[in-house]
């Protein structure tokens, strides 16, 4: 099966102008290369700048790139083809402040040639039905979001490009968002989101794909990753009282705070020899942590602020 | 053509909410009474009936008028969805640019139509009012209607041009002026000169009429004024008018629409959000 999304050696450089004055051009993509299945769920994720919202844009054809091929749903981006088989979520997303939650749904199905009174269906499924008929305008952040989560569901789109998507939600529809998610691609939509928030990232996407400077500097599931950066794993070995002195000298290699609590850096394959030398010191040890490389560090590891 | 209609209803929702349908409706009315007031006087015997004169009066009001608010509605129209944010999400649905913008332009062109038709109504009324035999001015009453419309088609044209050419609304509503005043107002001023200076010589007959058939608020007026044999009432720079043969004028009053529009979406489709 050929995926529905499918970029290679992507390139796209800004041209660096303010005003009159020429500056240095920004390289927001370079080289970039990635495929997206039917059904499969991926998280895009970066520092600010990274150049995430650019990649999206340019998968949707709303500005141009300068090298590479991009195909979606076999078709060129921003063609017509596409368009009918392409939802989107902006960044930052906006409507008319003058119309209803309805009117607003209503009109966008009538683009996609959808009858429009699945408007209010659509919106239950977002829980905004009680806010439906007021004016966007006096809706709040969250609201509009959901709003625009709502047009991304017009018509079963067989990709869906959603720029940090859960932003302004709060976490239980955030967990409700993700399970609208799960559902879609379990009918087939692939569906390429960029989030901050890692933690939820995690749980309920198939691949992670990390950003930085421009570059795809990492792409897996989050276990390829985690083996990939092979991250030191933390221990924390309390002492039972009067053996501080005893364990340090044990353990040179660690380092021990005030309260004599002793923390120890090692590799994973390490980790099991480790163990069993701080338990053949049997009652000098009161208790034990073992704290293994934390989402924040694998992704910080990958995303190297160069230039920033 | 189920795409250009829904975004006309909804731009038409937009405009009620914004007040722009009460706000044009308003000033056509208003404004269109005064110079039927103000027309109301005896005028003696010059043999045309009152609502011919209210007609001659109303198109010198509508070619300030129909332009004026034909920009006023147009300069938000792309530069104000880029300022919102809600251009890119548009753009991407399967809605051509052609399309988005001829559903603004059929919303604000039925707006226009009903502030003139109310406009010109009311000061039609008054004239029939007070002279029964007014009726014979009907049929340059609807001209006057359908010929406002195709004015204002070219002046929502050129403002979508302007907007998306802008991209900050202000910037726009800068330009918009700007065009008014350039079209409306200085081009009748620098003929006027031209025509007094030049005293009856080659420029007044070869380049006047040319000069008239370029502008489409003059084409507005010469076509009106024309095709009402109203002419020598006109005087001014309507007086030209009679050498313009009315297929010319109509000519020009149609071309300058597609023109516009055409430039509008040429100026649009270079628009990246
Ligand atoms: N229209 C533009 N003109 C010039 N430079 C731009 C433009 N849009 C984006 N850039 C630059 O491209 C780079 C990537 O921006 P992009 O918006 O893709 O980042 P991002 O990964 O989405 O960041 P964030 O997490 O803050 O949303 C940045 O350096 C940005 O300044
Ligand atoms: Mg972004």
């Amino acid at each position: 099966m050929t995926p529905t999304l499918t970029i290679s050696r992507l390139t796209k450089a800004f041209p660096g102008s303010a005003g009159r004055q020429r500056i240095q051009a920004v390289e927001a993509l370079k080289q970039v290369s990635l495929t997206l299945e039917a059904g499969k769920r991926a998280a895009l994720l970066g520092h600010n700048g990274a150049g995430k919202s650019t990649m999206m844009k340019i998968v949707l054809g709303l500005i141009p790139f300068d090298s590479g091929e991009v195909s979606v749903c076999g078709a060129h981006p921003g063609s017509p083809a596409a368009r009918t088989r392409v939802a989107y979520l902006p960044e930052n997303v906006a409507f008319h402040p003058a119309l209803t939650g309805e009117e607003q749904l209503r009109h966008y199905l009538s683009l996609r040639g959808e009858d429009p009174r699945q408007a209010m269906e659509l919106l239950a499924r977002v829980g905004l039905t009680p806010a439906a008929r007021r004016r966007i305008g006096t809706y709040s952040k969250g609201m509009r979001q959901r709003v625009g989560l709502a047009q991304t569901l017009i018509g079963r789109p067989r990709l869906l490009v959603l720029d940090e998507p859960t932003s302004g939600l709060d976490p239980v529809s955030r967990r409700d968002f993700y399970d609208l998610l799960d559902g879609l691609a379990a009918e087939g939509t692939a569906i390429l989101l960029s989030s901050h928030v890692l933690t939820e990232v995690e749980a309920r996407t198939d691949r992670i794909l990390i950003l930085s400077g421009g570059e795809l500097v990492a792409e897996g599931t989050l276990a390829d990753l985690r083996a990939r950066a092979a991250l030191p794993v933390s221990l924390l070995v309390r002492p039972a009282p009067g053996y501080a002195a005893r364990l340090a000298a044990a353990f040179p290699e660690g380092s021990q705070d005030g309260d004599g609590l002793l923390r120890l850096a090692c590799r994973q394959a390490e980790k099991l020899p480790l163990l069993a030398r701080i338990t053949m010191l049997g009652s000098a040890v009161a208790d034990l942590d073992v704290i293994p490389p934390s989402l924040e560090d694998i992704y910080s590891h990958f995303s190297r602020r160069d230039g920033q | 053509m189920s795409r250009i209609l829904a975004t006309a209803v909804c731009e038409f929702r937009i405009a009620l909410r914004n007040r722009w349908v009460s706000i044009a409706t308003g000033m056509m009315v208003l404004f269109a009474l005064v110079l039927a007031a103000a027309g109301s006087a005896p005028t003696g015997d010059v043999g045309v009936d009152r609502l011919s004169v209210t007609v001659a009066s109303l198109t010198s009001l509508a070619v300030y008028l129909v332009p004026l608010l034909a920009l006023l509605m147009s300069f938000d129209a792309v530069a104000g969805e880029v300022e919102r944010g809600t251009l890119p999400l548009l753009l991407t649905y399967p809605v051509s640019r052609l399309q988005i913008l001829l559903g603004k332009l059929l919303a604000h062109l039925a707006i226009l139509g009903l502030a003139a038709a109310l406009g010109y109504g009311a000061a039609a009324l008054v004239a029939v009012g007070s002279d029964p035999g007014a009726l014979k001015g009907l049929a340059s009453l609807w001209r006057l209607i359908w010929s406002s419309v195709l004015l204002g088609a070219t002046f929502l044209g050129a403002g979508y041009a302007l907007s998306s050419m802008a991209k900050r609304p202000s910037g726009a509503a800068g330009l918009a002026i700007a065009l008014w005043l350039v079209a409306v107002v200085l081009y009748d001023l620098a003929l006027l000169a031209l025509i007094v200076t030049d005293g009856g010589g080659a420029f007044t007959t070869q380049a006047l009429p040319v000069a008239l058939l370029a502008n489409p608020a003059d084409a507005f007026r010469v076509f009106n004024l024309s095709a009402a044999e109203a002419v020598a009432a006109a005087g001014g720079i309507g007086g030209a008018a009679g050498a313009i043969p009315l297929w010319q004028s109509a000519a020009s009053l149609l071309l300058w629409p597609l023109a516009a529009i055409a430039l509008a979406v040429a100026a649009f489709r270079k628009v990246t959000p």
